[in-house]
């Protein structure tokens, strides 16, 4: 489990990050919201250690996360960044397969594995392709797939980090990929995705963070985050909170 | 595009093909011997008790000259070529090449130290000068890369973009103090700096060749254990990190195989360009980016391409032999500018 206590980042004297107490459970996804320049990235690379925290730590299991070997690191938590800037000419198996460097599951097992990744990333039809011909939503699949694979088949006690998995994706995909992030979680993941739709996070995630200026606004359910005196105050928009038809999770309609 | 040809046909051609260089290597030459004298003197080298006519005089020039020439030949184009393919993974850019981390800048300005410094001070004895000169390549090499790397870290970290741009300042400083030797130097001295800079693999013996081959092997077997993590620096740093492997630590090997390899390769036998850029490129567009096929293909490949380069060399206005430099420059260079058109079309 990974967990925060009172975790702060600093920029130079800038604090862009203060006063962060999060905990990923088991089998929950965590969607993270907030306007551009609220610290969504900021608190995803403090979780995983690519930031140094000013202040507060960060746990994996109990244990302090920079105090984790590598490898042994690697097999628990697994990080999307929100874009890449691989510029080789890979094929798409062998993307994928990266994801399973910090294992020592066998070739045969690690090609089960990277083509039941990229079947839940909906990007099995790409697998003999080079990554470099792919569409910008391709790639994004194929990243996806490889983080799902670094942690596949996913079970308790691994940890996702996702930022932005679907700000290249058609709707349709949009949906499919965060209905297979909620599957993962099904089987005892726990997940943290960053989202800028707030429909989408409405629909697919157990509990919200609100960030704005780098400071906690709003931490629980979608139904306690998402009401429209709170998202007029972060977003300055002002919106209608109306109820799925059948799902019944808030729908937020700007006016 | 991906991968047009498997690794292991494309391993096997090229050594075959290595095998087949080495062995025109060793015959061709001012003096040309049949390739089947050729072939027993070279079994003959190796403690074979083969018999065949009239086989002493090839068995004196290719153990003696040839075979010290082919080999330093050999352990060169690899290295060049292995660190081309670290460098490329270390800066994620497939058209940089092993200079750009100050390394060849550096050697070319302890050689200059050497050759004018020692003519300064009224001549080397002739004994110590070639060695003399080599440890002063060797060490300019290495303290010029260590200098760049060191203005490449911060907080602890290594950012390779500024490494890039300090190795870029640092080959021009280094250029400048090449420049300087160049105006004091007289005549004589300023004919070896020139033929130094072009380089060459004329004058190879065993005494030269081993402190490189030690490198060269160690370079060799190093660098293919770190395939998947270069594997993994190609998606990018961060994302190397949360695979599990410790990112800084592999960057400062990367730097310190290319500094030992590069510096001992222009130590032996001066500044061969075109190599290490060239044969990584046209081995990734063969097998596709997998180090663990293109360290070894590189290696292959580096050794054939340097081979060849100094058969023209030596072949072209023989006796007269052109410094191997201007050849891998005539080749590369042209290469190099086709690999960029295409890449834009």
């Amino acid at each position: 489990m990974l967990r925060a206590n009172n975790l702060a980042v600093q920029r130079g004297r800038r604090s862009v990050l203060a006063g962060i107490d999060i905990q990923l459970r088991a089998g929950q996804v965590l969607g993270v919201l907030g306007p551009n320049g609220a610290g969504k990235s900021t608190l995803l690379a403090a979780l995983c250690d690519e930031l140094p925290a000013s202040a507060g730590t960060v746990s994996l299991d109990e244990q302090p996360l920079a105090d984790w070997p590598g490898q042994e690191r690697a097999r628990r938590l697994a990080v999307l960044p929100q874009s890449s800037s691989l510029n080789f000419a890979f094929s798409v198996n062998e993307v994928v397969g990266m994801g399973r460097l910090p294992h020592a599951s066998g070739r045969v097992r690690d090609g089960q594995i990277v083509a039941e990744a990229l079947s839940a990333a909906d990007a099995l039809h790409l697998a003999g392709r080079s990554y470099l011909a792919l569409s910008g939503g391709e790639r994004q699949r194929v990243h996806l797939a490889r983080v799902l694979a670094q942690l596949w088949p996913g079970a308790e006690g691994q940890t996702l980090l996702l930022d932005e998995p679907t700000s290249m994706l058609d709707p349709l995909h949009q949906h499919t990929v965060l209905q297979t992030v909620r599957d993962f979680a099904g089987r005892g993941v726990a997940v943290l995705v960053i989202l800028h739709d707030l429909n989408l996070a409405a629909r697919y995630c157990d509990h919200l963070l609100l960030l704005q200026d780098g400071r906690p606004r709003a931490y629980g359910t979608p139904d306690e985050v998402l009401t429209a005196q709170t998202l007029e105050a972060v977003y300055g928009l002002q919106v209608l909170i109306e109820r799925h038809p059948e799902r019944g999770h808030p729908l937020i309609i700007a006016r | 595009m991906t991968a047009m040809i498997r690794p292991r046909p494309l391993l096997t051609g090229l050594g075959l093909l290595l095998l087949l260089v080495f062995w025109l290597s060793l015959a061709l030459g001012p003096v040309s011997l049949p390739l089947g004298d050729t072939l027993l003197a070279g079994l003959r080298l190796f403690g074979l008790p083969v018999d065949g006519g009239d086989i002493q005089q090839a068995e004196l020039i290719v153990g003696q000259i040839r075979l010290p020439r082919t080999l330093l030949g050999i352990t060169v184009g690899s290295v060049l070529a292995l660190s081309g393919v670290a460098m490329q993974g270390l800066f994620r850019n497939p058209l940089a090449d092993p200079g750009l981390v100050g390394v060849s800048g550096g050697a070319a300005l302890g050689a200059a130290l050497a050759i004018v410094g020692g003519s300064l001070f009224g001549g080397l004895p002739p004994a110590i000068e070639p060695y003399l000169l080599s440890v002063c390549a060797f060490a300019g090499g290495l303290v010029v890369t260590a200098m760049v790397y060191r203005f490449g870290r911060r907080n602890g970290q290594t950012d390779v973009a500024t490494m890039l741009l300090a190795g870029v300042a640092m080959t021009a400083m280094a250029g400048a103090g090449v420049g300087l030797f160049t105006y004091l130097a007289d005549d004589a001295t300023l004919r070896t700096l020139t033929f130094w800079n072009l380089g060459s693999l004329n004058g190879a013996s065993y005494p030269r060749l081993w402190p490189l081959l030690i490198v060269a092997v160690g370079v060799a077997l190093w660098l293919p254990r770190r395939a998947a993590a270069l594997n993994a620096l190609l998606l990018g740093e961060s994302e190397a990190r949360h695979l599990g492997f410790n990112v800084e630590r592999i960057k400062r090997e990367l730097v310190l195989c290319t500094a030992l390899g590069v510096g001992a390769a222009v130590a032996a036998a001066g500044l061969i360009g075109f190599i290490g850029l060239v044969v990584p490129h046209l081995m990734r567009l063969l097998v596709g980016p997998d180090h663990r096929v293109l360290l070894p293909a590189s290696l292959l490949a580096g050794a054939s391409l340097l081979l060849l380069a100094d058969l023209v060399a030596r072949l072209l206005l023989a006796p007269a032999e052109l410094p191997i430099g201007i050849v891998t420059a005539l080749i590369g260079a042209p290469f190099f500018l086709y690999l960029l058109v295409r890449g834009r079309s």
